[in-house]
């Protein structure tokens, strides 16, 4: 995937860019940036669903020069909170991911229901395929979610924030999913993401937007910088190594990475240290 | 493996039912009157009426007439009118993702009325069978309003479709008021007027089924064509283009084919509230939330529906008639409530 002067305008708002960025197949990029950045609008413009200018190629070929199905069979989209109706089956909803290989007026057929169920299968839902999605837990939601987009069997995953509902044990849950089926189909993923150490652990490429703008690009080691980090998010955070692996952690005007830290008087100033000493 | 029931569409035997109830109700409300007819006289007569097909029937012409020019013309209309509006309140339903949307919501309801007092008032014509003025008057009122609160909402913004949802009351509001400056310049009209507003199926004849049968038909048939689509759409916009569905110019078709079936069928019976909340809620606490299933039993039942209700309204202050606006409005009221408690679980 190919994108080259991508812009979204809003009336006399320049929403985003201009932005150019190349992704390979099988690659996983994470885009980042402060509320606001831009991620969506990018993720948004880049799967055809924002009228933007400049050019996005998908594979080669020119996303405009693309009917509405074909690139519906070739990019697979998931909201950040999905909107469910109330009463829809998880057979149904994934089963709605067939629709771009449906003529007008058709029905399904066996080999839609084959990879409805083997998509189920795929992500452990075969057992919930009657149960209704709005009853699901979160975690299981948000595969019922890949699960509809799977169905559309796309080389192009496009994730919003797929893991900003879920406690840690489900972020996991559902990222390792992504990976392993990203080995497995050799599936691209573009994903917006907030949680930065999650996203310097899952994908290979960092995009870091803020106004619209891309301010960093690379590994997450040359994006995931202190300096960045403070430049555009205004955080104060540290981004350390632990077991190989990046970590972004935040820390407080004294230095220590965080309150567990054993209590030191702070040399630094003297309110945090009178703050310290006070009894409880 | 897949389930040998289709999970989205409606099975066969569903719409078998729906149909036969359809039926039975059509047979009972031409059978049922001040002069209560025979089920096999009225079969006879039916048959007897078909192309290429004579019947000897040894009814009475003044029955048979009673049968195919008083009765059925009425009890057909009634259910046009009703196959409509349901079929129209489902497809609303889906377009706005708003479950207590009508079809009279962009103001259809406001633009008729408008055209009927514009017509009563400043043409001096009066209410009738032989008044196709006023019927066409009413369904350009219709037409007018939904253009201008579409013209005025989409707009502003084209996405959620709430900004459309907002200018619809306001067009219905400017509508409202214009009509009450008009009925207050004169006052002999506004009798008039009001018993269109409740509905007059009971001048019903052929030219008011004539009038409505192909725009209904137009209408119910690209509504329910567009179901698999309104099904996407339920998942927000951006989940249905990234399936294919050009949201836009599906909202934009699904309201104009709404529009024009609830405009013509609001000129020739005047304002039927209801019909278009009570049966597809009703269908959907039995069929689920897919449209492939609401909307093609939705434009079934709606015909029994509205017969049962207009056999209602002629017969139970016999020889008095109730207008069917109230009968809807009375049984509908109760149900519209119930459903708006039902609904305080889980939605926006």
């Amino acid at each position: 995937m190919y994108a080259t002067d991508l812009r979204v305008v809003a009336g006399d708002a320049t929403l985003l860019g201009p932005v150019a960025l190349t992704v390979g197949a099988g690659d996983w990029v994470n885009v980042i940036g402060p509320n606001g950045a831009g991620k969506t609008t990018l993720l948004r413009a880049l799967g055809g669903l924002a009228d933007f200018a400049g050019r996005v190629d998908h594979h080669g070929k020119p996303l405009e020069a693309l009917s509405r199905r074909e690139r519906a069979r070739g990019v697979g989209f998931v909201a950040q909170s999905p909107t469910i109706p109330a009463g829809l089956t998880v057979e149904q909803y994934v089963l709605f991911g067939r629709a771009p290989y449906l003529r007008p007026l058709a029905a399904e057929g066996p080999y839609d229901f084959e990879v409805v169920a083997r998509t189920l299968a795929e992500l452990g839902l075969a057992g919930l395929s009657e149960r209704e999605v709005q009853t699901l837990s979160g975690g299981e939601r948000q595969r019922a979610a890949l699960a509809r987009a799977l169905a559309q069997e796309p080389r192009l995953l496009l994730l919003d924030e797929p893991t900003s509902a879920l406690d840690i044990g489900h972020q996991q849950e559902v990222l390792e999913l992504v990976d392993r089926l990203r080995r497995d189909i050799g599936l691209t993923v573009i994903s917006t993401m907030h949680d930065l150490t999650l996203a310097a652990r899952y994908g290979d490429h960092i995009v870091m937007l803020a106004s619209g703008q891309v301010v960093a690009s690379g590994p997450p080691v040359q994006v995931l910088t202190g300096p960045h980090l403070a430049a555009h998010y205004g955080a104060r955070v540290d981004v350390i190594t632990h077991r190989g692996q990046l970590a972004v952690v935040p820390i407080r005007e004294d230095g220590t990475p965080s309150s567990l830290s054993a209590p030191q008087p702070s040399p630094r100033t003297k309110e945090h240290r009178d703050a310290r000493t006070q009894p409880r | 493996m897949a389930s040998t029931r289709h999970p989205t569409r409606p099975p066969a035997s569903w719409l078998a039912a729906a149909a036969a109830a359809a039926l039975a109700v059509l047979a009972a409300a031409v059978a049922i009157g001040p002069i209560s007819l025979p089920f096999s006289d009225v079969a006879a007569v039916l048959v007897d009426r078909l192309p290429l097909v004579s019947v000897d029937h040894g009814v009475a012409p003044v029955t048979a007439a009673i049968i195919t020019e008083v009765r059925l013309p009425r009890v057909i209309l009634a259910g046009l009118v009703g196959s409509v509006l349901a079929t129209a309140g489902t497809a609303f339903q889906a377009t706005f993702r708003n479950p207590l949307a009508d079809p009279y919501l962009l103001g259809a309801a406001g633009g008729a009325g408008l055209g009927v007092t514009v017509a009563l008032t400043e043409t001096g014509g009066s209410l009738g069978t032989a008044n196709p003025g006023v019927t066409m008057a009413a369904f350009a009122g219709a037409l007018l309003a939904v253009a201008l609160a579409y013209a005025l909402g989409s707009s502003a913004d084209g996405r959620s479709g709430a900004s459309l949802i907002l200018a619809g009351v306001a067009v219905a509001a400017l509508f409202a008021a214009l009509q009450t400056l008009l009925l207050q310049r004169d006052d002999e009209a506004v009798r008039d007027v009001y018993a269109w507003l409740l509905g007059r199926l009971n001048v019903a004849g052929w030219d008011e089924v004539r009038l409505l049968a192909p725009s209904a038909a137009v209408a119910v048939g690209a509504m329910v064509g567009a179901a698999r689509r309104l099904d996407l759409l339920a998942l927000g916009d951006d989940e249905a283009e990234s399936l294919g569905v050009n949201a836009a110019r599906l909202r934009l078709g699904v309201i104009g084919a709404a529009t024009l079936g609830t405009a013509a069928a609001v000129a020739v019976s005047g304002l039927i509230g209801f019909v278009g909340i009570i049966v597809p809620h009703a269908i959907r606490l039995r069929a689920g939330p897919s449209y492939r299933r609401l909307l093609p039993l939705a434009a079934i039942l709606g015909v029994p529906f509205l017969c049962g209700a207009d056999l209602l309204a002629r017969t139970l202050l016999a020889p008095a008639e109730i207008p069917i606006g109230v009968v809807t409005a009375v049984v509908g009221a109760p149900f519209f409530l119930a459903l708006l408690r039902a609904n305080r679980v889980g939605r926006a």
